[in-house]
């Protein structure tokens, strides 16, 4: 039963459409013209607005690539105290909501805070004079780096591991010292995933609302959010969306032509432990400081402030509800994983398979809705699914006199379909990547001997890519599982998760009570980055 | 194969599950959009089933959102009821066209005229003030009068409030707006800049804390959550809300700025008894007390006690602007503040 290009073509035409829906509906509101807010912002906002959000995306991607690559590069290379645990621990930052991170690092580093209260206690009033700003766009830049590099570090270490082990014992063996053959060898080599992981980073930077909001920082997302509500302006906002996008639009094609500056098919190296270098002394302890420092800043210090929140006011707080909501989060996470790692399997093979450009494009599409921001989505989903709900109303209305209501509006299913729009880029790369380093040979064997196109796929690729599909897997889950705004609004009755809880106390400017619900969303994070890492060791192993 | 197969089965029917309503049985229900925050409105939901036997279902967001999702659902909206905790959201929801006009007269009766929309579409729950507070050791309410005299040159650098963003802040210089004209209110928001001792960050427990820290000596707050601060466990917070004092701004003139929690009924609300007996509930005795313990709110109603908290700050007198206009005016209100270099 191989499939005609035909059959891929038209089912990745309707997916992508039925995915880009949101994008659509956003691209609609270019006709709407309407009142001078645009002449406001240009007088007023909007130049602070690109320049913070361009700052804060090179500070973020410069963040990254420092916190992530080096760090990818020690994991998979050498030996040192602490390798072993630190491979995984590398991803717990992963487990925590950007917004979250800003609380607890606020909490602590404000003038009021303890840090500071204490240093003035020691060094007098003038401590605070020169004492760096937390909320502010250097507080931001680093907020961001901490919280996604793991991202980079993710992809990078898998390219560093598997794909340039070969290439690197040649140039080796050719002469070149291990920085020379990192610089010409390994990073370009490493090159498409280094990338692909500063992408995400990025386009979730872009799209955040929480945390920029909380550091006083404006950005395009909070300007978004705030000539929606402030201006009571829908149009403008979505306008002011459509420029966002395009500045995503620049990144996904920045990352597409890196990608196809290469393209390596290498197999499965395995690392045994004799490839591994070993290091002692003053390198020992560095390569453990670089390694530890993003892990102690970006998880252990804003989890030690959740867990002190959360002991001073479990006595209130801590109650049969917390296991509802933590179920609701969990079992929400799950369903949306599931489903959006197969809609991104169906794409990544549609892709293969077909050849056809047109199919890659549609493909290219579907990754948009990572960067636009939750408020602006979930808008742009509640008005295609009210005009469903309203025709089917209709329809059934005039023809059986019965009344159909609301079926998708308001439902978990709105929430689910707004989650994989979301966050199907983010499946998408990784499975993406799990699936180019299958040589296409190898499938031109396979169909030689007569298998057909879902053999192949069923017998050879899954088993082949099944990391990627479990990262895949993991990540959309911690996503989810953090995910604020669009759960928020487009969430059905009586059905409230960690996030909302904790953004509900925070909201209310009770951060102490917003510590256990935040301090449930990383400790059901660690679950699945856990069982990652295990996966990743075995792999390695 | 097989297991290729299963997996797309099980996948689709997971999908279907999600997608299915929610089920409602055939007991009396009543559909609540609340932007007022689960912990300051379920507990008062509870009691409500407890009492009459109605099954409530609640969605709480912000109010903008609740609004869109309002409008797009149209007629077909589960909703009933919309609470905000502003009259601006309860004025664009009018302007919108989801409200319907059916609280009851005796309801509306109850509530003071400058509590609710004229044409009866919505009526104010509670109420809260913004006011000033001052660093006890340092400053002499003497000194302090009214909003417009933060502008005063002695309050260089002395002054804290959060960020333009704020819908708290945004009514205020609506008020302002309605009182004063824009260009008045245009020259106020700069001077008022002009004082900031900081870039306005944080919530308006920071403004406390930072004057009991000693950034600033007056911060403009809502009352309920220096109340909270005073009341809560964070030991922290309790000695900062202690080191300052409220100062009611304008006595002598217009009155102090207020807003309003409020409560409406959709157009689409098919449970309009029910929603009437909501609100009926919302202006009992015992739930303004509960607002006024809970979140040190004042009562909308007469002859119910505020807490101990709001009693030590004294009697005020409020700003009888009709709250419809804060919410017309908050384009405006925003686009002064922009202009102003109000972040």
């Amino acid at each position: 039963m191989t499939k005609s290009p035909k059959f891929w073509l038209l089912s990745t035409l309707l997916l992508a459409f039925v995915l880009t829906i949101p994008i659509w509906v956003l691209a609609s509101f270019v006709f709407q013209f309407g009142n001078d807010n645009w002449q406001h912002l240009l007088d007023t906002l909007l130049p602070e607005y690109i320049i913070n959000s361009l700052v804060l995306m090179f500070g973020v991607a410069f963040g990254t690539l420092l916190l992530g690559v080096p760090a990818a590069w020690l994991i998979s290379h050498y030996q040192f105290t602490g390798s072993r645990w630190l491979h995984w621990a590398l991803l717990l930052p992963l487990a925590m909501p950007a917004y979250i991170s800003a609380y607890t690092y606020t909490g602590l580093l404000e003038f009021e805070g303890p840090v500071q209260s204490a240093l003035r206690e020691v060094f007098g009033f003038g401590v605070s004079q020169w004492f760096p700003e937390v909320r502010s766009l250097g507080g931001a830049v680093l907020l961001f780096s901490l919280v996604l590099y793991p991202y980079v570090y993710l992809l990078s270490r898998s390219a560093f591991g598997s794909s340039s082990q070969k290439a690197l014992e040649v140039s080796r063996t050719l002469g070149a010292g291990p920085v020379k053959s990192f610089f010409q060898v390994a990073l370009p080599m490493a090159r498409p995933a280094i990338i692909a992981g500063v992408t995400l980073a990025l386009m979730e930077t872009l799209a955040d609302f929480g945390a920029v909001q909380h550091f006083g920082v404006d950005t395009f997302t909070t300007g978004i959010y705030r000539t929606w509500s402030g201006l009571d302006d829908t149009n403008t906002a979505m306008q002011l969306s459509l420029v966002l996008l395009s500045f995503v639009g620049i990144l996904i094609l920045v990352e597409r032509w890196s990608r196809q500056q290469q393209r390596y098919y290498v197999g499965d190296v395995k690392t045994d432990a004799s490839d591994y270098v070993q290091l002692t002394g003053k390198k020992n302890v560095f390569a453990f400081a670089v390694c530890f420092l993003p892990i102690l800043l970006g998880f252990l210090v804003p989890s030690g402030q959740l867990l002190y929140w959360s002991l001073t006011t479990a006595e209130t707080n801590l109650n049969s509800d917390f296991f509802e909501l933590t179920w609701n989060s969990f079992s929400l996470a799950l369903i949306t994983a599931v489903a959006t790692v197969a809609v991104a399997v169906f794409l990544a093979y549609a892709k293969r398979m077909s050849n056809l450009s047109r199919v890659k494009q549609f493909v290219q599409v579907a990754h948009l809705g990572y960067a636009v921001p939750g408020t602006v989505l979930a808008i742009a989903i509640i008005i295609p699914l009210a005009w469903f709900d309203k025709t089917v109303d209709d329809f059934f209305y005039e023809n059986y006199e019965i009344s159909t209501g609301l079926i998708l509006s308001g439902t978990l299913f709105a929430l689910v379909f707004a989650y994989m729009v979301r966050f199907l880029s983010v499946a998408l790369q990784s499975v993406e990547s799990g699936l180019a380093r299958i040589k296409p040979s190898m499938d031109d064997s396979a169909r030689t001997l007569g298998a057909s196109s879902w053999t192949i796929m069923g017998r050879i690729h899954l088993p082949l890519m099944h990391t990627s599909l479990i990262t895949a897997l993991i990540l959309v889950f911690v996503e989810v599982l953090k995910e604020l705004p669009t759960t928020l609004i487009l969430r059905p009755f009586n059905f409230d998760t960690l996030s909302i809880k904790a953004y509900e106390m925070a909201a209310d400017e009770r951060l102490a009570d917003a510590g256990l619900p935040a301090l449930l969303i990383v400790l059901t994070s660690l679950i699945p980055v856990i069982i990652l890492s295990k996966l990743m060791d075995k792999r390695s192993g | 194969m097989k297991f290729v197969k299963w997996q797309w089965l099980t996948t689709s029917l997971m999908a279907l599950a999600v997608a299915m309503p929610m089920h409602a049985s055939a007991q009396e229900e009543l559909n609540v959009y609340s932007a007022r925050k689960a912990q300051l409105i379920a507990p008062l939901l509870e009691d409500f089933s407890k009492q009459t036997g109605i099954q409530v279902n609640l969605i709480t967001s912000k109010a903008d959102a609740l609004l869109k999702r309002l409008e797009s659902e149209g007629r077909r909206s589960p909703a009933d009821v919309l609470i905000t905790t502003d009259a601006g959201r309860l004025h664009r929801a009018k302007e919108a066209g989801v409200l319907q006009a059916s609280i009851s007269p005796e309801l509306l009766k109850k509530v003071p005229a400058s509590l609710q929309d004229k044409d009866g579409l919505w009526l104010g729950l509670t109420t809260r003030a913004r006011v000033i507070v001052y660093a006890k050791d340092r400053v002499n309410p003497q000194d302090l009068s009214t909003y417009e005299s933060l502008t005063d040159s002695k309050w260089k650098n002395k002054i804290c409030i959060r960020s333009s963003g704020n819908i708290y802040n945004q009514s205020l210089v609506a008020s302002m707006i309605s009182h004063k004209g824009e260009e008045a209110t245009a020259e106020w928001a700069k001077g008022l800049v002009a004082n900031m001792a900081r870039k306005p960050k944080g919530g308006d427990r920071d403004q406390v804390m930072a004057v009991a820290a000693g950034q600033c000596d007056l911060a403009v707050v809502n009352t309920y959550y220096l109340g909270q601060m005073l009341n809560g466990s964070d030991e922290a917070q309790q000695e900062a809300a202690n080191q300052v004092a409220v100062f009611w701004p304008n006595q002598k003139d217009r009155g102090t700025h207020i807003n309003v929690s409020g409560i409406a009924i959709t157009k689409s609300a098919k449970n309009i008894e029910s929603a009437n007996k909501l609100i009926e509930f919302m202006l009992s005795k015992p739930a303004q007390e509960w607002y006024a313990k809970t979140n040190n709110e004042y009562p909308v109603m007469d002859g119910v006690e505020p807490s101990d908290t709001l009693k030590s700050w004294g009697e005020f007198h409020s700003d009888h602007l009709n709250l419809s206009k804060l919410g017309e005016l908050n384009p405006q209100a925003v686009k002064i503040m922009d202009r102003a270099n109000w972040r």
